[in-house]
């Protein structure tokens, strides 16, 4: 299985690589093998079982905006390939985006979901009902994501802004993306195993890290 | 401190923090411009050493300087600063955000920009933002000398507005914030004569340059013998020397007087405690926490980390995961803080070992402690430990 972790300089403020890191991890410790590439702003797009976005400014989300738009990140999901995007990245995977100098800025267009810029940026935990579970994280955006009709949100804002106030994040057959920036996968230790497990095809087999600790001590501060 | 909190009492403004960027002067500005007329003032601001380099230019200058070491870096611990030194130079520390506000109330003789990188991002402050403020201001400082970081692409980018530019070469080796051009957003190539973009912005040619051996300030070959430990404080160094070079301080003889400073409020402190020694080192975020791990990766005895995530430190730890933590392989690290299960598990995942202590423990009695804290953990342990 191969991750790529796209353009970490310039989709890296929060740490978002940590994600990578999670699910690299999380496989090794099933006897798994993850091989992990990082590409960088000025290589070709990898083929990859898995890609992942993360967050960034507004200059460098711009400039990964364009440098996927003139890639085959779109060809690669229709081959099967799917796509993990938090903050940034998931503007970024929309029809469009709002920026700073730019109210409407094309995104990569792989899912119908647009973002404008919100009244005020929304900044601070962020907790989502996910089917049965509790997705928790930190929000820092100003942008509000409307979703086209058919496109499902991940999940119901339990805590914070998500998307809109209601929905955080969507969903489709390959991509998912949340507003939970950085390193969600390492607080929530059941949504790396989904991710992971989508991408493996099978269900994985327990794994128990310190991080349960640390997802059970965010959801009881969190949590409704 | 007691100055801080009456002065802040008595002019009815609360603790100085800032909310969402917007920093300005709340206070009257003629008050601290009355304050600071007549004398000779360093500004000091960046994301990391604000603190050790003002402490340093304080030290280097010899005689007596008025500094606002209180931790207080905005308009409050200015005016304090000032009101209870009259006359004397000053050298203040200042928030990169209240930078512009107080530059045009104190008309510095130097600001000295050290350097920027990520920091307390729940805070909405990105670091480019900072830099387009700092740029704006570097185009009004006539009369100043900017002392600033050649080897940081975004403060190149805010000090080559300035009229009077002291470029320092000090190889700064946290590159994560300027990988791209500040000016037309293509990739910055780095290499061993320096940065430089497509459009031809590039690294300044630079006055002062700091080696692994050796330090030249306008020429003039300083010897560096500190008492501070770490390449991050032989730079620190070397701006405070630039900045006094320019108000007429021998560079030599100054340097000479920093080499005594041993701790600057408590950072690098060995304390005698519980029948154990620590050593306290603080670490506020990716490109401090970076170099503070080079140095302490290999430090005898135990190893504790301590993380918070209050408002002074920025609410989110994200950052943990932009700290090369793999770095401590081989180490067991105790995790401590309050948001110790964080910090747990971003090493764990590094594969470093672990011990999550819910209470704080006993220092070994055979063997130190180092302990590495950030913001407001620092200040706890730092009390806690206080002689």
């Amino acid at each position: 299985m191969r991750v790529a972790l796209l353009y970490p300089e310039l989709l890296g403020t929060y740490g978002d690589g940590g994600n990578a890191l999670v699910l690299a991890e999380r496989a090794r410790r099933r006897g798994r093998r993850v091989e992990l590439a990082t590409v960088t702003l000025d290589e070709r797009l990898p083929a990859a079982d898995l890609y992942l976005l993360g967050g960034g400014e507004d200059g460098p989300q711009r400039l990964a905006a364009d440098l996927l738009r003139r890639g085959d990140l779109a060809a690669r999901v229709a081959d099967g390939a799917r796509v993990f995007a938090v903050c940034a990245g998931l503007q970024v995977l929309g029809t469009s985006f709002a920026v700073e100098g730019d109210d409407r800025y094309d995104g990569v267009g792989l899912v119908a979901v647009t973002t404008v810029r919100g009244e005020r940026r929304s900044v601070g935990d962020l907790a989502v009902r996910v089917g049965e579970r509790l997705l928790v994280g930190f929000e820092n955006h100003g942008g509000v994501t409307r979703l086209a009709d058919g496109v499902a949100p991940l999940g119901e804002v339990v805590r914070g802004r998500g998307s809109d106030g209601r929905h955080d994040g969507f969903v489709t057959e390959r991509v998912v993306a949340t507003y939970a920036h950085g390193p969600v996968l390492a607080l929530n230790p059941w949504f790396a195993d989904e991710v992971l497990a989508a991408v493996v095809g099978e269900e994985l087999e327990p794994l128990s890290t310190v991080a349960d600790r640390l997802y059970a001590e965010r959801c009881a501060r969190l949590g409704p | 401190m007691l100055a801080v909190n009456r002065l802040s009492r008595l002019l009815g403004r609360g603790e100085g923090t800032v909310i969402g960027g917007r920093a300005g002067l709340a206070l009257d500005p003629t008050l601290l411009s009355g304050l600071a007329r007549g004398r000779t003032v360093v500004l000091v601001s960046g994301t990391n050493g604000k603190t050790t380099t003002t402490a340093l230019v304080a030290a280097g200058w010899g005689g007596p300087v008025a500094v606002n070491d209180t931790g207080s870096n905005m308009v409050q611990g200015h005016v304090a600063a000032l009101a209870g030194r009259p006359g004397v130079p000053a050298a203040l520390e200042v928030d990169e955000s209240w930078l512009p506000g107080i530059a045009a109330a104190t008309r510095p003789a130097v600001v000295v920009l050290l350097n920027l990188s990520r920091d307390q991002l729940d805070r909405a402050n990105e670091v480019r933002r900072v830099a387009l403020r700092w740029r704006d201001l570097c185009a009004t400082l006539g009369d100043t000398v900017v002392v600033a970081n050649a080897s940081d692409p975004l403060v190149a980018f805010a000090a080559e507005t300035a009229p009077h530019v002291a470029w320092c070469d000090v190889a700064t080796p946290w590159r994560l914030d300027a990988v791209s051009c500040p000016h037309c957003t293509a990739p910055l190539t780095f290499e061993q004569t320096g940065w430089s973009s497509a459009c031809g912005f590039a690294q300044p040619r630079a006055t002062t340059v700091l080696t692994e051996g050796s330090l030249s300030v306008d020429g003039l070959e300083v010897g560096l013998d500190l008492a501070l430990p770490g390449a991050v404080n032989r730079a620190n160094a070397a701006f405070a020397l630039t900045a006094l070079a320019r108000v007429g301080v021998d560079p030599r003889a100054a340097a000479g007087r920093m080499a005594g400073v041993r701790e600057v409020a408590g950072r690098y402190a060995r304390r005698a405690w519980r029948g154990g020694e620590v050593r306290l080192v603080l670490a506020k975020n990716p490109a401090g926490f970076s170099a503070a791990l080079e140095e302490v990766a290999g430090a005898p005895g135990e190893l504790w980390i301590a993380v918070n995530a209050r408002m002074a430190d920025g609410r989110d730890p994200s950052w943990l995961y932009d700290v090369p933590f793999e770095r401590l392989a081989g180490r067991t690290v105790t995790c401590l803080g309050e948001r110790r299960l964080d910090l747990a598990t971003r090493l764990d995942y590094g594969g470093v070992a672990v011990r999550v202590a819910d209470a704080v423990p006993d220092p070994p009695p055979d063997r130190p402690v180092t302990l590495v804290a950030n913001y407001t953990a620092f200040q706890e342990w730092n009390a806690r430990t206080a002689p």
